[in-house]
């Protein structure tokens, strides 16, 4: 029996004894790097030892998935530099300052954080521990010690709209979403913007379930938009049950996060994946070659974080060529997704003829695109 | 008038996780015996089922193994509550805490795992029926067993012997007892066939329904089904009224957010409960209701004294 199990019997032991919920699968893994080499001909430096604090199980095929796999680089670009060690389904509670705190206290001296819901824990714990470096995913406070960074899905979420903007029938696409915060409205609307620069009568419905990872609610979400009419389906939410929905009805949708083709061969038109390796390592070397500094970055399919994979084999040349010109376009900084004229859903002009959205504007989109049908869950 | 029909169907599907369950709790509180323990059988036979499906490919082994684990568990628990006399509400409550964990730790490999195709059931020459066919004829055989089955649970609660008999134990389980008929044998056969139920209604969500595996996947479903039988006043017939009711709740209200119109689905989620507190009010109000309906043992321990 490996380490792992055994570690996940006493978990459960405890379970059975404490009969409580709130012990869950806290999974604690160290993976060292690589083999010890046997004899070391001279002192090295200590390895740099870097922990993550996951939200989801790495086995989720998506969100926590994908940053493992960044994780898994880090071992194979830094080998015996570097010893790894991550810590599953921490809740956005006051558990993630504990463990946060508890992965400096075992000496790591780079902690990544992967959900939005960490980052006061993080602060926290970043002004009580000022050696170690912490990076941020998705969060927009920054310290001395802490930076942020992200990835931009809405380059992924357009060339998805590009693929179902050609692939539709009823002209009708359906985006699951999670929770009506600005990056899933923005990616929302890019899914749209991308599926109307091919197809101008394409209109967009969305369903809101109000979790990030809810299969069963997924499910009836996506259910709910194939039945109105929806042969398209994407999703801004964290499980393959959207993909496994449209498979199951005879439609068509995409992976999310991750390469999902498994989970529905027929329905799957494309991947909208997210690489974490290459800001991963960037990180990891600031950190080994003591060039970190605080700051915030956002990497899209320039930077090589976001990519469109695996795409269906009935989906046309054109527009295949058409995605490569995107993913080239965005690679040279010649094309923009965010570029005017753009006109909201309520008729206005939100960007005008040739004006291109900067960050700032696209941190803090809360409205529809023209196309879209439906109100913002709680908005104007 | 397509997307009525489709909604139609939905929501048998959704009603159907949710009669299953609430027919077993039922079952169970017919007998007398309250178990708050449906979530945690239903997420045990969810993976269970799940598991074994993955394993042989068959969805009906996968029933099986959903129904078998749930009678299990439900058999643990009636020896707990029925033998031992342990607090019915704190050990239903510890076996849905325990089922939540022990479904999660022996779910870990199967989070990623992947079911054979799944099969399109429509019936012959009715499923072809416009907008009939759609919404009625093209649901998976268990929608249909589950009809079937409220009818059968009718007729064995009021007309026949054995029925009446579970119905006597519920009802005053000292009379029961006093004309002989072995009380904790017959509640813990109503518990271990409840438990099943539960069971199958917990493997119909994650071999048919979602169909997939992820840990707390019943989300809640076990809660509704449990408020259900007292919202149903323990009638077999207005539990699947009921269940079609929460569960098409549930989907018009994604529908209505596919078409534009904005309900927060987390006040929808609150309304079963909801509407169970008013209808229990109602009928706390009139004790005549009560004494019709409710199973006047319902909760109480019982100790042979012979």
């Amino acid at each position: 029996m490996t380490d792992l199990t055994q570690r996940r019997l006493l978990q459960a032991a405890a379970l059975i004894t404490l009969a409580t919920a709130a012990l869950v699968g806290c999974g604690k893994k160290e993976e060292p790097a690589a083999a010890a080499p046997a004899a070391t001909p001279a002192a090295k430096p200590a390895p740099l030892k870097i922990a993550f604090a996951y939200v989801g199980p790495v086995g989720d095929g998506g969100w926590t998935f994908a940053h493992d796999n960044g994780r898994k680089a880090i071992e194979k670009e830094f080998g015996d530099k570097v010893v790894t060690s991550f810590v599953e389904k921490v809740p956005e509670s006051a558990d993630a300052e504990r463990v946060i705190r508890d992965m400096a206290g075992q000496g790591n001296t780079l902690i990544f954080g992967t959900t939005f819901g960490y980052m006061e824990p993080m602060l926290k714990v970043a002004a009580d521990t000022k050696g170690v470096k912490f990076e941020h995913a998705t969060g927009y406070k920054t310290a001395e010690n802490m930076r942020t960074y992200d990835s931009r899905t809405y380059e992924g979420a357009y060339m998805a709209g590009v693929i179902a903007g050609k692939m539709t029938k009823s002209n009708t696409l359906g985006v699951v979403g999670s929770i009506p915060i600005p990056e899933v409205i923005r990616n929302i609307n890019s899914f749209t913007l991308g599926a109307q620069s091919v197809n101008p009568k394409v209109k967009t419905r969305v369903v809101w379930v109000g979790d990030w990872f809810n299969p069963p609610k997924e499910t009836e979400a996506a259910t709910a938009l194939i039945n109105g009419g929806a042969d398209v389906l994407m999703q801004n939410t964290d499980s393959s049950a959207v993909l496994q929905t449209a498979e199951k009805m005879g439609k068509r949708a995409f992976g999310w996060d991750s390469d999902m083709t498994a989970y529905g061969p027929k329905a799957h038109l494309g991947s909208a994946v997210i690489n974490w390796a290459p800001y991963y390592i960037k990180a990891t070397r600031d950190a080994l070659e003591g060039k970190w500094t605080t700051g915030q970055a956002w990497w899209g399919v320039k930077e090589g974080a976001i990519d469109m994979v695996s795409i269906a084999a009935d989906v046309p040349d054109e527009t295949k060529k058409k995605i490569d010109e995107v993913k080239a376009g965005l690679k040279d900084g010649s094309f923009a997704i965010w570029k005017g004229p753009i006109v909201g859903q309520d008729g206005k002009e939100v960007l005008k003829k040739d004006e291109v959205a900067d960050d700032k504007f696209l941190g803090g989109i809360n409205f529809y695109v023209k196309g879209v049908e439906g109100k913002i869950p709680g908005g104007k | 008038m397509e997307s009525y029909a489709l909604l139609l169907a939905a929501t048998l599907n959704a009603g159907t996780v949710l009669a299953l369950a609430a027919l077993g709790l039922l079952l169970n509180e017919k007998s007398g015996i309250v178990n708050l323990g449906a979530e945690g059988m239903m997420l045990c036979a969810a993976i269970a089922g799940f598991a074994a499906v993955v394993h042989t490919g068959n969805d009906w082994l996968g029933f099986a193994a959903g129904m078998g684990a749930g009678a299990l568990l439900a058999a643990l628990f009636g020896w707990l509550v029925i033998w031992l006399n342990t607090n019915p509400y704190a050990t239903g409550l510890a076996l849905s805490l325990f089922g939540a964990g022990f479904s999660a730790f022996a779910g870990i490999a199967y989070v990623q795992a992947k079911l054979p195709e799944r099969t399109q059931w429509v019936v012959p020459v009715l499923g072809d029926i416009p907008w009939i066919g759609p919404a009625l004829f093209r649901q998976h055989p268990l929608v249909y067993v589950t009809m079937a089955l409220v009818v059968a649970l009718v007729f064995w609660f009021g007309r026949s012997r054995s029925g009446l008999i579970l119905r006597a134990v519920g009802e005053s389980h000292e009379s029961a007892h006093a004309l002989g008929y072995p009380v904790r044998r017959i509640r813990l056969a109503a518990v271990v066939a409840g438990g099943a139920l539960c069971g199958l209604s917990g493997a119909y969500l994650s071999v048919v329904y979602t169909p997939l595996w992820v840990e707390g996947m019943v989300a809640g479903k076990g809660w509704i089904a449990l408020a259900l039988t007292t919202f149903a006043t323990w009638r077999p017939a207005r539990v699947l009224l009921g269940a079609y009711l929460f569960g098409g709740v549930t989907m018009l209200q994604f529908h209505l957010q596919g078409v534009g119109v904005d309900i927060p689905s987390q006040f929808l989620d609150m309304l079963p409960y909801l509407a169970t507190i008013v209808v229990l009010a109602l009928i706390s109000r009139n004790p005549d209701w009560i004494r019709v309906n409710m199973p006047a043992s319902l909760g109480k321990p019982f100790t042979p004294s012979s």
